[in-house]
Formats: structure tokens, C-alpha cells, sequence
């Protein structure tokens, strides 16, 4: 990048990946017909997955609470359509590990009954904690692709100075936030006065690439009544992670292992305001979503509004299936995006896109060995060192990565995107992470194994005292007693005398 | 003033005692791996050294001179610096027990570091007073611990980086060592 | 001038030594403090694994260099990482990764509740009574095996601990220099 983008868009770093977003950005959404069966995960968030509240064999309408929240940081699943609930078992997860993961199997019965819902004709009427309570009663998510749990989000972020909006959408052939904008600008506009009115912000601010011209154009219609600034952002990857949008647009960086709250900023994503607005309006919990359909290796791609659980085949084949065999399917972008080998995984809240790529897509090549040229450091929007960081790693010094600054790396990929030697830099940084939460967990266990041994050794001397206290106790006693027999005897051989 | 940071920078850099005059190459090659343990010996063969450079200027003119015993000098001087090492270990283990486990077998050898017993020797050589002794045993200790923490620097850099096999390890450590001397040499022009 | 040698190097034998001695006295260092620090960091379930008796017998074999870092099996990758970096070695990682963490599992149709395992358990772990099938808790399992070393019918044995969506991450990636 030059001197000349690095003054302009405010950002440290960043790359400019072709955008093929042309690919899908000129289409309508349309809607995906209901498929046979959907495949509804208990767990599509960040934190500890829903509790399941219905049966087997039961039947629910839609929006009907199938399963509930558990603990602080979790969502609610609601049913995404009227049918019956025919298994809940695993199902492969839209995970690169392709693990199953507890799934319920909903047979649509084509009705699309819905359950009652509890609407609200003047939602700026209703307390913050109304809104975030019924924001978390709906199962929304940060569908930017976190997936942590919105409500929660506004909880912890009441009395914020700046709410953003991220319409930043930097990835490559996504163009689900852009459609989005073009179609449900008044809807998104009314979620997000509605975002801002929980959490009490002094400034709403809708930062939007300026690859999407016809986007900002239409929010900017649909705010010119309200008091929220739409403000249009360089192109460059990765604009839409929530610490650079908040650099651009404030000026201010996230301190390292911060949250935006530290500053007082707190960014929900486009998306998320269409479905706070749904769910406040309408009372109509998160059961559908837009999901870009796209790649080099799909015949027609488009945006399409598929429910929550649709298998990834069913809205390829609506798009027209494959035009050319495809060398890799990725759920998400093409940076960030999840690798997935099984098109039977479902669309899941967080699924911001379905990618079909051809072999000059993905363009593999072999790894070759660093030659220090620091075009990662460059790139990197973190400010990081990516190649001594994967180094270190390399060396199984994981230590050392954190040393550098690992824990602060958002894995957008930049590094590895620009890497002249193909070297898989952000793979060694997930590697690295994944480790060391594996090494956390162990330590954690081993804390407690040890406290248990402990616990168990003193009960064990405890118990070996008290019946050494207990043997001596009745030693006593029966001494006592022939003692007293003794002087009984001696007493009455005494008398007898 | 300047007389005594010129000495401090001769012996320090222009005849390092590792780099230019080969000494004490033992601890050099053996405690480089670890930053911690590198500035360890080093600040233990600081003690030492300037320890036993005093001791043993005042053994060679108060023992050994006024006797017209000179032949019993490196007799004396390795009585002395095994003690000043013996002392100096049992105070590291005393103060910090976790550099004595990192140091290991090298803390003891420090009594068999050539450039202990070699500085000793080169003030008697030349002649110096006690001062001078002093400041020449501190300097070169200086330079001592300067070279161990670049070299151990640059090991932990080698340590990452994709070595051929057959340089891993102990060859690229001696070639690194051999252009470390090379770019040391470079200072001759200062003095 | 020989007795001069002599007696100056004998003088001076004896003050260094009786310095040495008095030095002696006064940093005088009680056991090996390493030890006690090291005791901490070791699992505490006196297991026996490293084959050494509990775990203070292991952090005494560690201090003083004549047990390798990773003799653990239950402390992990983690536990060599750090007994590596308190003790200044390199740590070798090759003999503790092959077998990744395990639990003790109970094959409940050949379980005949017999209770002996529980009672061995250094760590709670399993729960049962007497004719009843017993059960495992993962969450305090250190995999020590000496449950399985006492069950009768061989219901007991170590299982590697099932990846979940959790616990599951990318593995390293795999670079060679090219030659």
C-alpha cells in the first residue's frame, strides 16, 4: 500500500483483494423456497449452546422457542419454520473440523404457521432493558459473522458515546450487507434508532465502503430524517473488523487486549439492525438471513434469503448449481471464511456467505521460505511482526508469539494474502491460538485435579485420625470397664468376706 | 576521566576479550541459548573477573614479588579466582536460585575461564598499577557480557530460523561467532 | 627460598579456606528452594507415572537434572513448557505429544461395581457404590491409570479425550526448508 492510502482511509495496513463483488452485487435478494427438512444447531453463537425446550415428534410453529439460553453468554434458537421436530442428534457443523455438533431436524410441513408474536406498535416508547430483553428473546447474534450474542452487547455497552454501524462489508464476492442496504434502508435505519435509543448513544455513525455507492445512497435517504451521520469508507480489506472501522472513523485505536467499550464505542453490523428492527417491530425472532450465494464456480450467483438450517446444497442448487467443479467450498468470506467439505451443513446465523471456488481462485501454491521481505508487516492492520510471530511459532515458541503481540492478531488474513512465499502465516496464528486455549483448559483441569488430591489426602489423614482417636477412645472405655469389673469383683469377694 | 573511559572502551570493544582475543570461549559457546542465563554469566564473570583481577595484582606485588616467587603465579592466581568462583556460587545460590539451576555446570567453570585467568596474567605483563588492574579486569568483563548477550541474541534469532541440516545447531552458531569476531575486528581503528 | 614458597602458598591455602568456611556459614541455603517450587507446578495427584514416588520424588529428580521435563504424563504439553523455562533446558516435546490427553472410561457392561477403582482414584474422579456401575468425571480425570491398573473384569482403560467443535483447532502447519 502507499504512503497515499495510508493517510487517507485511517487504517494501519491493510490489502486490496479483487472484489468480485460484481459477481452477485447487481441482483435482487430473492427468496429461498422452503426446503424438505432444515437442520437447526443448538449452538450458532458465541458461549455455551441453547438448552433444547421441545420434544421429538412435536410439532412447532414458526418462531416458536425450540430451545433456550444458557448461562450469561448464549442465544436462544427459535424453530425457522412451521413443521415437526423429526430427530435431535448430530449433524455435521458448519465448522472447518467437520464435527458434528447436537442439531435439531425440522420437517417443514409447508404451512408456515407462525406462533404468536409479541409485536409493539411504539417500540421508542419501551426502558433500555426492555429492548435488550426482547433483542435477546429473538436469538440475535452479530451476524457479521462473531455471532456473539447482540443483547449482551447492548447490556454491557449502555450509556456508550458512539454506536457504528458496520456496513463495511470489506470482504471479497460478499454482497449481503450491501444488498441489504440498497433494499431495507428505512427498516435498518429504524433498527439502528432503536439500538441507539438501549444503549443511550450521543452519536450514531454508519461507516459504508465506497465500493457500495448505491448503499449509501440509499441509507443516506433513509437517515436524512434522523440524526445519524452516513459516512462513506475507502475500500480496503479488512475495513469491516469492528477495531479498524473504529480507527477509521474515530480516530481512536483499541488498546491492545482492549474491547471497543474501553473507549466507549460500540459497533453492531448492519444486518443486526434489520433484525433488532424484526424482532422489536414484529416480534419476529432471528430464523432467516441474507446469504451471498457466489464464486467462479456457480452458475448463477445472488443473494438469497435462505431460513436458519438450510442445508449449503439447497441454495446452490437454487442459484443453478455448480458451472464448473469446485476446488473449495467456503461458508463466509474468502479471507475470514470457514473451509467446509460437506455441502449437507446448514446456513446458521453467523453464515454471511456460501463460495464456490475455482482452482485460479484460491490459487494454491507451495509454501517457500521467508525471505524477510516484511510485505505482512505492511499489510498487517494489527501492527503486528507476522513473520517473526510465525516464526516463533514455527520454533514451537508459543510464548514468544504472545510475546509479539498474538493475542492482538484478528486473523483477517491480510498477512497470508500478500505473503510472496505462500507461507500460511494466519494458519500458524490459529494454530497458535487454538493451542494455547488447549494449553489454558489443561492448566485449569490440572488446578483442580490437584485441588481434589489434596482434598481427597486430608480426608483420607482425617479419617485415619478420628479412628485412631476412635480405637483409643474405646481402648479407654474398655479398660475403664474391667477396671470397675476388677473393683466390682474385688468388692464383692470383699463383701463375701 | 577520559583516560578511564578510553581504557574501559579499549578493552571493552577494541581487544574484546572473546572476539579479538579469543578467550573464555567455553561460557560463550555454552550459556548462549537463554537471554536470562547469558546475562547471568554474565554479571557473575563481571564479579569475578574484576574480583580477581584486584586479588591477584595484590598477590603478584605483595606475595609473590616481594618473595622472588613469580614462579608460583598461576599456582596463586587459580587459588584465588577458584575461591572468588566458589564464593560467587554460593552467593548466586543463596540470592537467586533459579539462575543457579540455569547456569548449571558453567557457573563452576568459571574458574577454568581463560579470560579470568588471562586478564590477570596480561596486567602483570604489562605492568600495570592497581587502578589500571582494576579498570582493564572491569573492561574486559564489559566486553565479556556485551558479546554474550549479542551473541545470545542472535541465537535466539537462529534458533527460528530454517537452518540447512547440516549447519543446525553447534556449525551456524561458530560461523555466526566468526563474522560477530570479524565485525569486532572492525574496531581496531578506534584505539 | 623453597620455605618461603612453601609457606606463602600454605598461608595462603588457609585464609581462602577459612574465607570459603565463613562464606559458607552465612549463605548457608536450607534444602533446594527449586524443589518446593517445582512441587507446586507438578499435578499433585502422586500418581507414580514418571515413575518416581509422588510427586515431590519428581520435582527432587527434576532439580537436580536426572529426570527430563517431560516425565508427566497427566501435566501436558503445558507442564514441560514451564518445568522447561523454570529449569533453563530445552524442552523436548516429541514424547509427550504422541499420545495427546487422555481419560479413564468405563465400559458399563463389564463393570461389576466393585468399588476398587474409586478407592484407588488419587483424584475423586469416579463415583459408584458397591454393586453399582461406576462412572467417570472427565472434568477431574488426570489419566493416571491406576484405576485400570486395580479393575478386575478390564472395564477400565484410557480413552483419548474426544475433540469437540470446543477443544478442536487447526493443527501446525507443516513447512520444510526446501534443500
Amino acid at each position: 500500500m502507499t504512503l497515499f492510502d495510508r493517510f487517507f482511509s485511517g487504517m494501519r495496513g491493510g490489502v486490496h483483494p479483487e472484489g468480485r463483488k460484481d459477481l452477485s452485487a447487481a441482483r435482487g435478494i430473492r427468496a429461498l423456497p422452503l426446503p424438505q427438512k432444515l437442520f437447526v444447531p443448538l449452538q450458532q453463537h458465541i458461549g455455551a449452546p441453547a438448552i433444547p425446550v421441545v420434544n421429538v415428534g412435536e410439532r412447532v410453529l414458526k418462531g416458536q422457542l425450540i430451545a433456550v439460553a444458557q448461562g450469561n453468554v448464549s442465544a436462544p434458537v427459535h424453530a425457522p419454520t412451521s413443521g415437526i421436530i423429526v430427530a435431535l442428534g448430530d449433524h455435521v457443523a458448519p465448522h472447518p473440523s467437520g464435527l458434528p455438533v447436537p442439531t435439531f431436524t425440522l420437517a417443514c410441513d409447508g404451512l408456515e404457521e407462525w406462533a404468536e408474536l409479541q409485536t409493539c406498535d411504539d417500540p421508542f416508547a419501551l426502558e433500555a432493558e426492555d429492548i435488550s430483553a426482547r433483542v435477546a428473546a429473538a436469538g440475535i447474534v452479530g451476524l457479521g459473522g462473531a455471532t456473539f450474542p447482540s443483547a449482551l452487547k447492548l447490556k454491557l455497552s449502555r450509556g456508550m458515546q458512539t454506536l457504528i454501524i458496520n456496513g463495511g462489508e470489506c470482504e471479497p464476492y460478499l454482497t449481503c450487507d450491501d444488498r441489504i442496504m440498497r433494499e431495507r434502508a428505512t427498516a435498518i435505519v429504524d433498527g439502528i434508532s432503536l439500538i441507539a435509543q438501549a444503549v443511550a448513544a450521543k452519536e450514531v455513525v454508519v461507516g459504508i465502503e465506497d465500493n457500495k455507492p448505491e448503499a449509501i445512497e440509499a441509507m443516506r435517504g433513509a437517515a436524512r430524517a434522523s440524526s445519524m451521520k452516513v459516512v462513506a469508507m475507502p475500500s480496503m480489506y479488512p475495513m469491516g473488523s469492528e477495531k479498524q472501522i473504529i480507527q477509521v472513523l474515530t480516530g481512536q485505536e483499541i488498546p491492545a487486549g482492549g474491547r471497543p467499550a474501553d473507549i466507549g464505542v460500540l459497533v453492531h453490523n448492519v444486518a443486526t439492525a434489520f433484525a433488532v428492527q424484526q424482532a422489536i417491530r414484529y416480534g419476529r425472532p432471528l430464523i432467516s438471513r441474507i446469504v451471498t450465494v457466489s464464486g467462479g464456480a456457480i452458475k448463477s450467483p445472488g443473494n438469497v434469503e435462505a431460513l436458519v438450517g438450510t442445508p449449503v446444497r439447497e441454495l446452490i442448487d437454487f442459484a443453478g448449481g455448480y458451472s464448473q467443479p469446485a476446488a473449495r467450498m467456503v461458508l463466509g468470506g474468502p479471507m475470514m471464511g470457514q473451509h467446509i467439505t460437506n455441502t449437507n451443513v446448514p446456513v446458521v446465523k453467523g453464515s454471511s456467505g456460501i463460495l464456490a471456488l475455482t482452482p485460479d481462485e484460491i490459487g494454491q501454491d507451495e509454501a517457500s521460505p521467508c525471505i524477510r521481505c516484511a510485505a505482512c508487516v505492511r499489510a498487517c492492520p494489527v501492527g503486528l511482526l507476522p513473520l517473526d510471530m510465525a516464526a516463533h511459532i514455527r520454533g514451537s515458541d508459543l510464548s514468544g508469539a504472545v510475546d509479539l503481540g498474538l493475542k492482538d492478531c484478528i486473523a483477517c488474513g491480510s498477512c497470508s494474502y500478500v505473503c510472496p512465499a505462500h507461507i500460511p502465516l494466519v494458519h500458524f496464528f490459529n494454530y497458535a491460538k487454538g493451542d494455547l486455549a488447549a494449553q489454558e483448559r489443561s492448566k485449569l483441569k490440572q488446578e483442580a485435579t490437584k485441588k481434589l488430591a489434596e482434598a481427597r489426602s486430608e480426608r483420607i489423614a482425617r479419617v485415619e485420625r478420628e479412628r485412631a482417636e476412635m480405637m483409643a477412645k474405646r481402648k479407654a472405655a474398655r479398660a475403664a470397664k474391667e477396671r470397675a469389673a476388677k473393683e466390682a469383683a474385688a468388692k464383692a469377694a470383699e463383701e463375701a468376706v | 576521566m577520559s583516560e578511564i573511559f578510553l581504557l574501559l572502551l579499549g578493552t571493552a570493544l577494541v581487544n574484546n576479550v572473546v572476539l579479538v582475543k579469543f578467550l573464555g570461549l567455553c561460557p560463550f559457546m555454552g550459556v548462549s541459548r537463554k537471554m536470562d542465563g547469558a546475562l547471568g554469566m554474565g554479571m557473575a564473570t563481571t564479579f569475578v573477573l574484576t574480583f580477581a583481577t584486584a586479588a591477584s595484582w595484590m598477590l603478584e606485588h605483595w606475595l609473590l614479588q616481594p618473595l622472588g616467587i613469580q614462579y608460583l603465579r598461576i599456582l596463586g592466581f587459580i587459588l584465588t579466582i577458584a575461591a572468588t568462583v566458589q564464593f560467587t556460587e554460593m552467593a548466586i545460590r543463596k540470592f537467586s536460585p533459579g539462575l543457579y539451576q540455569v547456569l548449571g555446570i558453567y557457573l563452576p567453570l568459571i574458574t577454568t575461564n581463560c579470560a579470568v585467568l588471562g586478564v590477570a596474567l596480561l596486567n602483570v605483563q604489562e605492568k600495570n598499577g592497581f587502578l589500571h588492574s582494576l579498570l582493564y579486569g572491569f573492561g574486559s568483563a564489559l566486553g565479556f557480557t556485551l558479546v554474550m548477550l549479542l551473541f545470545t541474541g542472535l541465537r535466539v534469532r537462529l534458533s527460528l530460523a530454517q537452518v540447512p541440516a547440516a549447519f543446525a545447531g553447534a556449525p551456524i552458531g561458530f560461523v555466526v561467532a566468526g563474522l560477530l569476531s570479524l565485525a569486532f575486528m572492525g574496531f581496531a581503528g578506534l584505539a | 627460598m623453597l620455605v618461603a614458597a612453601i609457606v606463602s602458598l600454605t598461608v595462603l591455602g588457609t585464609v581462602l579456606g577459612l574465607l570459603l568456611g565463613l562464606a559458607a556459614r552465612y549463605l548457608r541455603v536450607e534444602g533446594n528452594p527449586i524443589i518446593a517450587e517445582i512441587e507446586q507446578m507438578l499435578p499433585g495427584s502422586q500418581c507414580g507415572q514418571c515413575g518416581y514416588p509422588g510427586c515431590t520424588g519428581a520435582a527432587q529428580a527434576l532439580a537436580d537434572g536426572s529426570a527430563p521435563v517431560n516425565l508427566c504424563p497427566p501435566g501436558g504439553v503445558a507442564l514441560v513448557q514451564a518445568l522447561a523455562d523454570k529449569l533453563g533446558v530445552d524442552a523436548d516435546l516429541s514424547g509427550v505429544e504422541d499420545q495427546g490427553p487422555q481419560v479413564a472410561e468405563v465400559k458399563e457392561e463389564i463393570c461389576i461395581g466393585c468399588t476398587r477403582c474409586y478407592k484407588v482414584c488419587p483424584t475423586d474422579a469416579i463415583m459408584g457404590a458397591a454393586q453399582q456401575i461406576h462412572v467417570v468425571f472427565r472434568e477431574a480425570c488426570t489419566a493416571c491409570g491406576k484405576c485400570v491398573d486395580v479393575c478386575p473384569t478390564e472395564a477400565l482403560s484410557l480413552q483419548a479425550v474426544p475433540v469437540t467443535l470446543q477443544s478442536w483447532y487447526w493443527h501446525k502447519p507443516k513447512l520444510e526448508v526446501a534443500a
